[in-house]
């Protein structure tokens, strides 16, 4: 049984990129993990193409929780997760977390094993 | 209506227009309560969709429709590209070919639809839903082209003493109120143009 992958969107590079950095610190190669940020050219923003990648690059069979942070991310992620194939769709889920600290916490909980739905509820109950 | 690919050249070209032309207005509205970069988004997706021609005019309207609100989805970049994208595709996909004023009205209410699934947003919350309700309600009514059109002006300009509730500029909560939002503007810019593109081919 494969843990559930993680994928950080954040308007900057630099955040997602960093909370990645943070992510693999915690948990090693235990978790499928990607990172994207930025608009297509490569302004603060986030892509569509940009998010299907970084899912495609974090696929687990278990599914992938996608951690963003503010609404043009959140909006990007939920249309990425539409255009996946059916058999996919249902298998990511957008959790409602901070990026940071809900990717850390995501990742852990992924590590042990749990479910998506697992992983997404405590990356959202932390700050709930 | 009919419009032919010389007629959907000049559909595309119109819309992608009017945004590329406003793009700093659009910008400097979304320096005042967003993150300032609605104007380059909007610019960078209608280039994009400029660039698509003319392939892009040789689909029929729908298909066109569809491909012109996949291009925003890609390459917008903001919160904007899969709203207005959104709009594109569900129009696109409830349009038939010729369509009729009715078909026109059906249409664009499961457009303005998606629009609502997509923000989880209704209008009166300070976003782009407050030109496109409205402006269906004009259409839906029987208005005209120049009815159609002022009310998509005004719509934008009631945006101005409205409180944001969806989108950055909530996060400004009462300094929302006295700017006119950003999004309601280019949606009004873009109703602006293709009402008078396809009025235009209607009376000719």
């Amino acid at each position: 049984m494969s843990n559930v992958g993680i994928v950080i969107v954040s308007h900057s590079p630099k955040i997602a990129e960093g909370a990645a950095d943070m992510v693999r610190q915690m948990v090693g190669d235990a978790v499928p993990l990607a990172w994207t940020g930025g608009d297509v050219d490569g302004g603060l923003g986030t892509n569509v193409a940009g998010i299907l990648e970084a899912i495609e690059a974090a696929w687990s069979p278990s599914g992938v929780a996608i951690l963003v942070d503010l609404g043009g991310a959140e909006t990007n992620s939920e249309m990425a997760v539409e255009m996946l194939p059916e058999d996919r769709r249902a298998r990511v889920l957008v959790c409602n977390a901070p990026v940071v600290e809900g990717a850390v916490i995501a990742a852990t909980e992924s590590s042990g094993g749990s479910s998506l739905a697992a992983v997404k509820r405590s990356a959202e109950e932390f700050y709930a | 209506m009919s419009l032919d690919r010389v007629a959907r050249e000049k559909l595309v070209r119109a819309l992608a227009g009017s945004v590329i032309s406003h793009a700093d207005e659009l910008t400097s509205l979304d320096q005042a309560i967003g993150d300032g970069d609605h104007g380059l988004n909007m610019k960078r997706g209608f280039e994009a969709v400029l660039a698509a021609l003319p392939g892009l005019a040789d689909k029929s309207l729908p298909e066109m429709l569809k491909a012109i609100g996949m291009t925003l989805v890609m390459k917008v970049g903001g919160a904007s590209g899969p709203l207005v994208g959104t709009f594109f595709m569900e129009l696109g996909k409830a349009l038939p070919e010729e369509p009729s004023r009715a078909d026109l009205v059906a249409a664009t209410e499961k457009a303005i639809e998606g629009v609502k699934a997509r923000g989880r947003s209704e209008a009166g919350q300070k976003t782009l839903l407050d030109v496109l309700v409205p402006v269906h309600a004009v259409l839906a009514g029987g208005g005209d082209a120049k009815a159609i059109v002022a009310e998509a002006v005004q719509a934008a300009d009631r945006t101005t003493p409205m409180l944001a509730i969806r989108g950055r500029a909530s996060f400004l909560g009462e300094r929302s109120i006295g700017h006119m939002d950003p999004g309601s503007r280019s949606a009004s810019l873009l109703i602006g143009a293709a009402v008078e593109t396809l009025e235009f081919e209607v009376n000719t």
